[in-house]
Formats: C-alpha cells, sequence, structure tokens
C-alpha cells in the first residue's frame, strides 16, 4: 500500500487527537463504523449557540492509516465553520485532498458519516434545550 | 494514483542498537536464501546447464546428477525413498497435482475429499473446483486453538472418501495439526492421506511413514531455498499411491510432471534440505527461544493482546498476536521498518480479515488487529527486542488514538453497543 505524504503527515501528527464531554450540550458526539469492518471514527464538535460556530473538534479513529487521516483532516475543516457549512463537506474533497486510493474511499465516506453524526447530535440536543430556555426566560 | 503518492519511507538504516533496518520477520511468506544454497546452484546455471532429461551426453548427466542428489537429500528429510520425490514449481503445484491427481486417479472408487477451512487458498481453490466436477467435499471446522478435531475427522469419512488434506503447519498461525493422527485414521479406513507441509518441512520434524503420510507438498522458498520450486512426495508401496498427471508432455517425473526440470532450483531445494537435516534440531530451540522473547517483551509491557492459535502445537518461529483496539493495518504503518504481515482486511486485496482467524472465532475485531511474525534463521535478538520495542511503542500511541480503547477504559462493553454500520 503507498501512501500519500499527507495521509502520512496526519497518521504521524494527528490533529485535534481527544474527547470532550459527551453531556455537554454544546458538544455533539458523531460514533460511526463498526469494529467488525475494521473501521470506528469518533468526531465530535464543540459549537458557540449564538453563531452556530464550530470552536473546537476532536476525533479518535480505530482504523487504518487513510481512515485516520480522514478523521484528523475532517476536525481540521469543520473548526471555524459554522454547521452548516461544515455539513457542506464532501467525501470527494477528502478523497482529493489525500490523494486516497479507490480501496481507501470508504474512510472519507466514513469521515462526512462522522462529521454528520456529530452535528446531527449536537442539533437533537439544542432542539432538547429549546423549551427548556425559553421556559428559565 | 497522483504525483504525490509514494511508498512508505524506510527509517534510518542502521538502529541505535545496531540493528539493520528494516528488519525482516515475516519468514512464513518467504525466507532469504542460505549463501549455502545459493554456492551449491550457481555452477548448474552456466557450466553444468544441461537438461536432466539429455541421456546421451555429458552435459545431461551433469544436470541428472544435480537432481538426483536433490531427490535423495529431500528423501532424506522427510524419510522417503528417492523415487518418491516429484519435483514441480512449488507447492501450489503440489498441491493441485496431489488433489486433482488423486480425484482423477481414483473417481471409480468415490467423489468425497475431505479437508479444513483453514487450509491454504491452494487447496481451498482446488476444492471448491472439484466441486463444479461433481465431487463432494467436508471443510471441516477447526477448535479455538485452529486445530482440527479427530472426532469430526471420523465423522466426515464415508466409504465413498478417497482423499483426506489436511496442512502440517498453518501459515498464518503456525500451529501444527495432529498429522499423525490424521495418517493413522487414514491408513486404517484404506484413505489416501495428504499434507500441505510447505510450512512445516525443514522446521519440524517430519517422517512419511511414522506419520502415514501419503502424499506430501514441499516449497523450497519457505526453507531458505530458492523460489519457484517445490516437490510432492507420493508414497511407492504400503500403499502404492497413484496419481494422475495435470501438465502433460514429455513424461518426466514418472509421467506425473511433465516439463523440463528446473535444474538449479532443484539443486537448491535438495541444498536446503541437507542443511535442514542437519541444523533443525538446533535451529528449532534457537527460534522458539527467540519467538518467546519476543512474546514477553510485547505482552508485558502490553495489556489486552491475544495470541492466536495453540500454543504448544506450533512452529518454532511463529507467533501470531491480536492487539485489541487497534487496527492491522495501521499498525503496520507505525512499524513500517520492520516487514511483518497483518490479518486486517486493509491489507488484502479483498477487503476480508483473514478466514483463518475468523475461523477461530476470535471475532472479526480481533482479525482486523492481528500481526503475524515469522522469525528465521537470520533473526537476532537485538531484532527480536528492537521489534518489540517498536510495536510496544506504536500500540500505546494508536491505543491514544483509539474510541474503542477510550470506550473499553470506560466500562462500556463494546459487544453491546449498537454500531452505525451493522
Amino acid at each position: 500500500m503507498a501512501y500519500s505524504d499527507k495521509v502520512l503527515d496526519h497518521y504521524s501528527n494527528p490533529r485535534n487527537v481527544g474527547s470532550m464531554d459527551k453531556n455537554s450540550t454544546e458538544v455533539g458526539t458523531g460514533l460511526v463504523g463498526a469494529p467488525e469492518c475494521g473501521d470506528v471514527m469518533k468526531l465530535q464538535i464543540k459549537v458557540n449557540p449564538q453563531t452556530n460556530i464550530i470552536e473546537d473538534a476532536k476525533f479518535k479513529t480505530f482504523g487504518c492509516g487513510s481512515a485516520i487521516a480522514s478523521s484528523s483532516l475532517a476536525t481540521e475543516w469543520v473548526k471555524g465553520k459554522t454547521v452548516e457549512e461544515a455539513l457542506q463537506i464532501k467525501n470527494t474533497e477528502i478523497v482529493k485532498e489525500l490523494s486516497l486510493p479507490p480501496v481507501k474511499i470508504h474512510c472519507s465516506v466514513l469521515a462526512e458519516d462522522a462529521i454528520r453524526a456529530a452535528i446531527h447530535d449536537w442539533k437533537k440536543k439544542q432542539d432538547v434545550a429549546k423549551p427548556a430556555a425559553v421556559a428559565v426566560q | 494514483m497522483s504525483t504525490d503518492v509514494k511508498t512508505i519511507p524506510q527509517a534510518e538504516h542502521i538502529a541505535p542498537n545496531g540493528v539493520k533496518l528494516p528488519v525482516y520477520m515475516d519468514n512464513h511468506a518467504t525466507t532469504p536464501m542460505d549463501p549455502r544454497v545459493l554456492e551449491e546452484m550457481l555452477p548448474y546455471f552456466m557450466e553444468k546447464f544441461g537438461n536432466a532429461a539429455s541421456r546421451n551426453h555429458a552435459f545431461g548427466w551433469a544436470g541428472e546428477e544435480g537432481v538426483e542428489t536433490a531427490r535423495e537429500r529431500i528423501a532424506k528429510l522427510v524419510g522417503a525413498t528417492p523415487k518418491e520425490i516429484i519435483f514441480t514449481s512449488g507447492a501450489t503445484e503440489s498441491d493441485n497435482l496431489a488433489i486433482k491427481g488423486v480425484a482423477e486417479m481414483y473417481k471409480e472408487k468415490g467423489n468425497h475429499i475431505i479437508t479444513a477451512v483453514t487450509e491454504h487458498k491452494a487447496v481451498l481453490d482446488t476444492c471448491k473446483r472439484l466441486e463444479k466436477y461433481g465431487y463432494r467435499v467436508t471443510y471441516l471446522p477447526v477448535q479455538k486453538d485452529g486445530l482440527i478435531d479427530l472426532d469430526d475427522l471420523k465423522r466426515a469419512m464415508d466409504d465413498k472418501t478417497i482423499l483426506v488434506t489436511i496442512m502440517a503447519a498453518n501459515n498464518e498461525i503456525g500451529v501444527l495439526q495432529p498429522i499423525a493422527e490424521i495418517g493413522k485414521l487414514c491408513r486404517e479406513r484404506g484413505i489416501i492421506f495428504h499434507t500441505d507441509a510447505t510450512q512445516a518441512v525443514g522446521k519440524v520434524p517430519i517422517d512419511v511413514n511414522k506419520q502415514n503420510i501419503d502424499l506430501m507438498s514441499i516449497s523450497a522458498h519457505k526453507m531458505y531455498g530458492p523460489k519457484g520450486v517445490g516437490a510432492l512426495y507420493v508414497r511407492r508401496k504400503n500403499p502404492r499411491v497413484q496419481i494422475s498427471a495435470i501438465i502433460d508432455g514429455g513424461g518426466h517425473e514418472r509421467g506425473m510432471r511433465s516439463g523440463t526440470l528446473n535444474v538449479p532450483g532443484i539443486v537448491g531445494l535438495g541444498k536446503a534440505c541437507a542443511i535442514a537435516s542437519e541444523e533443525m534440531a538446533k535451529e528449532s530451540s534457537y527460534l522458539a527461544g527467540l519467538r518467546d522473547r519476543l512474546r514477553d517483551r510485547i505482552m508485558n509491557r502490553l495489556d489486552e493482546v491475544y495470541i492466536n492459535g495453540s500454543w504448544e502445537h506450533r512452529l518454532p518461529g511463529s507467533l501470531n498476536i491480536s492487539f485489541a483496539y487497534v487496527e492491522g493495518e495501521s499498525l503496520l504503518m507505525g512499524i513500517n521498518d520492520i516487514a511483518v504481515s497483518s490479518g486486517s482486511a486493509c491489507t488484502s486485496a479483498t477487503l476480508e480479515p483473514s478466514y483463518v482467524l475468523k475461523a477461530l472465532g476470535a471475532g472479526d475485531d480481533l482479525a482486523h488487529s492481528s500481526i503475524r511474525f515469522g522469525l528465521g534463521r537470520f533473526n537476532t535478538e537485538a531484532e527480536v527486542d528492537y521489534v518489540a520495542d517498536r510495536v510496544v511503542e506504536t500500540v500505546s500511541r494508536l491505543r491514544e488514538l483509539s474510541p474503542l480503547y477510550e470506550m473499553a477504559k470506560e466500562g462500556v462493553d463494546l459487544k453491546t453497543v449498537k454500531w452505525a454500520a451493522e
């Protein structure tokens, strides 16, 4: 297997590794993949409720080098974007950026899924939190 | 593929403890050739180039002499007679010749073949092809330790069974099947017994008479010989086993395998066997020592590490380990100055994890996390220490990156999690 320089770089120096409090209302967590398939990604975002801007992102990935690189890159890309902008990120852009070969395209799909799952989780929390916030006011 | 794609860069050429990099520890895939083997082969490329089948001149006689010496040396290593050794292009051809050869020769007697799910593809795919031609094949399961259950074998045998083909040592997990017991069961019932002994010959003692072996596949490049040459042992008496040829032509090798003999390769195989006859006992305890050292230096420093396959019934140089919560290919990428193999799907063309590890029932996740270390004649203690350090360091780093390790540490039972991809 040949790896691109960018995959090697993300593998050797993964960005934004870590975990955030999954119970915080500001944090959305996406957990995608399955151990049996050889890939599991956990991607978390911390969103500013006023601006909807993703202020921080963290990941942990069980998977091959391309899966690690895809999720590492995803955290870099979502940071500073609004939730709506982050939803526009396509797996094909990850493929292009990392020069992923055809057999590794599923890694990029999983990274896109992880972003969506994290945002979905965050949105769900906001829907639950909103009525309560209104009640306090 | 775009131009900025390149292969993994190799690390510094010499490690701090003096180990030359990269370290080769994939001796089940192939072995480096022993210099003594090469030395023996060299004259047969130029001076002694004759066709061993040329019976009427000195060039031919020189070739034939080289071939017959090799035949004797191979026979001696496995307790056979020279006439029972048929040269082939390697163990894959030997497996094909044995299985298809018996299937055709004994088709009047029966159409049932017994093998095991963990066999090499050269056996499994040959059996699958025969199924298309109306043969019935039983694929025996293996137990958790990778060994077949002899009672399963007994139950599978019937009056239509013409062949049992079970490997001597497994190429992925190194486990040794109970060959002598299998041979005895076959002999009692008049069933022909073939064993793919590619990984076993020259590593552990093999005696075709004591173990009741009727047909046996041998490869040169797994025992410090050249690639592209192997042999099939075919029993000549008690009982006499006959096989149909799969390659027709000039009638070489008593009609069982036509084609001009690969004289230098055969000479190399012979020398490799001669060395093994002399050195196997000593080498085997040396390799077992290295293997145990590697195991201890990894397992004493990492938790949740599992050895795949029986520890007791195992090749001396073989160690297959699953590192839970770490994916095999990413581990290989981290230890890119070490040549080993993984059972991970990502390292195979099919995107399926190792069928051998799956057959042990360990679960696909542990198959994805497996690394096969294959120690050989030229590995050193310093290399083992270097490899163990690099593995421990990389597994630890990847576990810090692994959501599964984090969840397991938090007490989450990963078996009960509902995974999105299922």
